[in-house]
């Protein structure tokens, strides 16, 4: 008996559900492809001319969110930092949209998403390059845009890359829980993903939108998405042969990805000893092998304790690609000592 | 716990993952990291996360510096802590109650009177916002699972598994074997703080008719 897994479907976190419990990584389809059609294109602008600014959803999207950097510092109480998963493109948008690093952005999955603005807002889209339109008229993508009271704007279908992030001046302005407003798939805290005529206030903006001359978008990763791996806590608990498939093989993003974590497809890792590990703490870029012996990267929303062996944990600084990774990308990891 | 039996393991460049021989040195172990944040002697940090038998430390700006050190401290034993447990009011008519007294030996209306008259305490939390490890069952009442896992459970269900007693903060799919009911929100994100029970608080469950 380990922990609290007696009955031996210890899933990762060791907690008291099961495997039947539908957290695991896909279970919220953050990789769907449906294109949702646009809906109440026709609803006329909520609030526009009364009251704070506001958006109104006209198209959700596949899954779109409302992210800051998170709330960190409550993992002890099974709070885990969530946040936006490209931290250097929503940082971005955020500067360009004259907005201090901490405002709430919406973050895209795969097919954008619409919203209708109540008051004259500047409105700025990074991360996954995608087509972006103003009542219909296509405007720039990466740079600061004016989106005029009543007007609808649209964040296409990604031209690579997986999520793309909309910051408003003065950001989303929904309450924020423990800190954040961000949207934690796993906890299920913060603001719900967007959903057709939901209203989300803007804050008050605070500083003139910023200009950039080129705007950074590394791009689909030539040969493939290349992970550092700094080996350990758990490295101990794979056979040698393990190691060196980790190091040589290569992996696939799979479809059941999301914010929870990127899992992968490929050879299995073999572990040294049968056996379960006690639940412990998991950070942020773990790489953590479950039964299957397929890795799975730990992304924002992971889980704070998990009884799967960790074999390394993937430096932070990497993690916006494996945010970017679509379905299919090949990933090679690069275990790395010390 | 000698200071020698705590083994740091490195987690990627800014965590430490602080392994001791169990539970009992886990706990106390994050009660000296608390007592030595505290103090202002701990190096900066995000997070404290006690677990089954580990402590990690996230947001270090140098790891290796602190898993030198720490294999230098010497850690006091857990010792009982002052002030009042939080008493948590629960109705003993869980599902799982029979199968419980079964496992314990016991009637059904014994289960109650044991749960209610053990002190337990917080190890760690995991699992979901405000859901608590309860260490203090003696080893004779430890339960396996349930062979299949309930699709819902009801906020509030009081549950065994393991070492462990604990309570869902709010409804959700779950394989404890469930006993009672309370009433208490152990989970409030407007509330100030959040939860109800963190590591090291003391719990003493009350039976309520």
């Amino acid at each position: 008996m380990t922990g609290s897994g007696p009955d031996g479907r210890t899933r990762g976190t060791d907690g008291p559900a099961s495997e039947a419990e539908g957290r695991a990584p896909g279970a919220d389809h953050g990789l769907s492809e449906t294109d949702t059609p646009a809906t109440g294109t026709d609803t006329p602008a909520t609030g526009a001319g009364s009251g704070a600014p506001a958006l109104t959803v006209v198209r959700p999207g596949a899954l779109t969110t409302v992210q800051d950097l998170g709330r960190p510092g409550h993992a002890h109480l099974g709070v885990g930092r969530s946040g936006a998963l490209d931290r250097p493109a929503h940082a971005l948008a955020n500067r360009l949209a004259g907005n201090p690093a901490g405002h709430a952005a919406l973050e895209t999955t795969v097919d954008g998403c619409a919203v209708r603005t109540s008051a004259a807002v500047t409105v700025v889209v990074t991360g996954a390059p995608c087509p972006v339109r103003v009542d219909g008229r296509p405007v720039a993508w990466g740079a600061a845009v004016r989106v005029p009271a009543g007007a609808v704007l649209d964040v296409g279908r990604a031209a690579s890359g997986l999520r793309s992030y909309v910051a408003f001046a003065g950001g989303v302005d929904v309450p924020p829980v423990l800190g954040s407003r961000s949207r934690d798939l796993l906890s299920g805290l913060g603001p719900e993903p967007l959903a057709a005529g939901a209203v989300l206030p803007l804050g008050a903006p605070c500083g003139p939108p910023a200009h950039a001359d080129a705007v950074p978008w590394a791009g689909p990763p030539v040969g493939g998405l290349v992970l550092p791996v700094v080996l350990g806590p758990r490295d101990d608990w794979f056979t040698p042969a393990a190691l060196r498939t980790l190091a040589r093989g290569t992996f696939r993003v799979s479809a059941a990805s999301n914010r929870i974590g990127l899992r992968t497809e490929g050879p299995a890792l073999e572990r040294a000893a049968d056996g379960e590990l006690p639940s412990e703490g998991m950070v942020l870029g773990a790489v953590q092998v479950p039964p299957d012996g397929r890795p799975v990267v730990f992304l924002a929303d992971h889980p704070t304790t998990g009884g799967y062996p960790v074999v390394g944990v993937v430096p932070e600084a990497e993690l916006a690609a494996a945010a970017q990774a679509v379905p299919g990308t090949p990933v090679r990891f690069v275990p790395v000592r010390g | 716990m000698t200071a020698s039996r705590a083994r740091p393991l490195r987690v990627g460049p800014h965590a430490l993952l602080v392994e001791v021989p169990g539970g009992e040195e886990a706990q106390a172990l994050h009660a000296e990291l608390l007592r030595r944040r505290a103090a202002r002697t701990l190096p900066a940090v995000t997070e404290i996360v006690p677990a089954a038998r580990t402590v990690l430390l996230d947001g270090l700006a140098d790891p290796q510096a602190l898993a030198a050190d720490i294999v230098h401290w010497d850690v006091p034993p857990l010792t009982a802590a002052d002030g009042e447990p939080v008493v948590l009011p629960v109705r003993y008519d869980g599902a799982d109650l029979a199968e419980v007294a079964a496992l314990w030996g016991v009637a059904a209306d014994e289960v109650a009177a044991i749960h209610s008259g053990l002190e337990f305490r917080v190890a760690f939390c995991g699992f979901a916002p405000g859901f608590g490890y309860l260490t203090g069952l003696p080893a004779h009442l430890h339960v396996p699972r349930r062979a299949t896992p309930r699709t819902a459970v009801p906020a509030g269900a009081v549950g065994l598994a393991g070492p462990y007693t604990g309570v869902y903060p709010r409804s959700s799919p779950g394989g404890w074997q469930l006993i009672g009911r309370t009433d208490a929100v152990l989970w409030d994100a407007e509330r100030e703080p959040a939860a109800l029970l963190s590591p090291g608080t003391r719990v003493r469950f009350e039976v309520t008719p």
